[in-house]
């Protein structure tokens, strides 16, 4: 549950934000969570249920946009769905493509009152 | 739930400690202040996590119910029953739902950036002790204890050692590094999966650390929550053993991708398991193909030449 870990780190960063704006109360707060970022997004939810209790963020929607892997092949240039870290090329069969997308872990937006 | 420490649960507090110190904890200090409206002075309580409250009350809201705190001046009161009103309430309470004074402010931060910044004053404080720091995580029960008890045996007269070793519960591990020679403080995370760097930060703080020799931090037995958690480490190494699966590395792609070194340990066990060691590289190198591999057995010490003369090796390039 590392998940917990994380939405603790996410509900400081929002209501650092939402102090400095003088903010009444956070209504939304937007995270990107990509598909490799090592994270369980039913877990996620659930943390984030849990750690926005007796904050300012209390009863706010969290929103997660889901990213999907992108990887680029460092042999043949191929860009392409990386569903896993060790899927291959599907042009010519080499591993370890450049991770482009898919490994966020980050705070987007919030909204507040 | 205390947000400082982000352990999850108050009633599991991450301590500190070091062999022989179960009785009296220093577990993690901190500060909570609170207001008092009613006489309109702060103060602080600092207090540890071990502190407890009589009525259970973790979100520190202490009710003044004696006589020595007065109602300020502006102080309202509510109207109670006898207080009658003639005239009649026509307030129209209309709740906007829409939020017509709602801000969106735009945030573009990392989740874990917090933890990051402590791994990076880590790091900065290893680099200036000369400190080879090694982060050392697997599964429970892959042998990293017994690894660093072999390690820390080989390592006499060559070089320091210290130990930080991580776990849920128990000084058992910390005991067998003590005996083995090594000064060593346990963090026992309580309910946490992981270790951080902040844990670390404290944890260092209590070794008596002298410039030029090797820390080992032993995670908590885990193959998911500590890959993310960066420590401040040099070199991350994953230890597997040969009675688990050989298909760990694709189970577990992120833990294998953010290690440099990869242990595989047992390997006087075989001849007696299906264990494919070749097909355990080709999957781990499929994910990182920059990792290094150390094939050995801690009971026998086969292969333990190859890790000590490597851990040496890279204590130097340390300090050059």
């Amino acid at each position: 549950m590392h998940e917990f870990s994380i939405a603790v780190n996410i509900v400081d960063i929002a209501v650092e934000h939402a102090e400095k704006a003088n903010a009444r109360r956070v209504n939304e707060v937007e995270l990107e969570i990509g598909e490799l970022s090592g994270v369980v997004y039913e877990a996620m939810e659930t943390a984030m249920e849990a750690a926005i209790k007796d904050t300012l963020l209390e009863g706010a929607e969290v929103k997660i946009i889901r990213i999907a892997g992108r990887g680029h092949c460092s042999d043949c240039g191929k860009e392409f769905g990386l569903a896993n870290l060790f899927d291959p090329c599907p042009e010519c069969g080499a591993f370890n493509p450049e991770v482009l997308a898919g490994k966020e872990l980050r705070i987007k937006s919030i909204n507040v009152d | 739930m205390c947000g400082t420490c982000g352990c999850g649960h108050d009633d599991e507090p991450v301590k500190i400690l070091k062999p022989g110190e179960e009785t009296h904890a220093h577990s993690y200090q901190h500060s909570h202040p609170h207001t008092h409206d009613d006489e309109g002075h702060t103060h602080t309580h600092p207090h540890q996590y071990t502190h407890a409250h009589d009525d259970g009350n973790e979100t520190h809201q202490h009710d003044h119910a004696d006589e020595h705190h007065s109602h300020p001046q502006d102080h309202h009161h509510h109207h109670d029953g006898e207080h009658a009103h003639d005239h009649s309430h026509d307030h129209p309470h209309v709740h906007d739902h829409a939020h017509a004074h709602s801000r969106q402010i735009a945030v573009e931060q990392d989740a874990l950036q917090q933890n990051d910044r402590m791994a990076q004053r880590n790091r900065g404080y290893f680099e200036g002790k000369g400190l080879l720091v090694l982060n050392l995580v697997s599964s429970p029960g892959s042998g990293k204890t017994s690894l660093l008890e072999k390690t820390i045996a080989r390592l006499k007269g060559k070089a320091n050692i210290y130990v930080i070793e991580g776990d849920q519960q128990t000084l058992n591990d910390a005991n067998r590094i003590k005996q083995a020679g090594a000064p060593v403080v346990q963090i026992n995370t309580g309910n946490g999966c992981h270790l951080d760097a902040d844990m670390v930060n404290k944890a260092v703080k209590r070794l008596d650390i002298k410039t030029d020799g090797i820390l080992m931090i032993e995670n908590v037995g885990n193959l998911v929550c500590p890959a993310l958690f960066d420590l401040g480490e040099a070199q991350r190494v994953v230890v597997i053993s040969v009675t688990e699966g050989d298909d760990k590395p694709l189970k577990y792609p992120t833990m294998f991708e953010t290690s440099n070194v990869c242990v595989i340990n047992k390997t006087d066990l075989l001849p007696y398991v299906d264990f494919d060691v070749k097909k355990t590289r080709e999957y781990a190198l499929r994910v990182n193909p920059q990792l290094k591999f150390f094939e050995l057995s801690v009971k026998t010490e086969e292969g333990m030449d190859a890790w000590m003369e490597w851990l040496l090796k890279a204590r130097q390039e340390i300090q050059s």
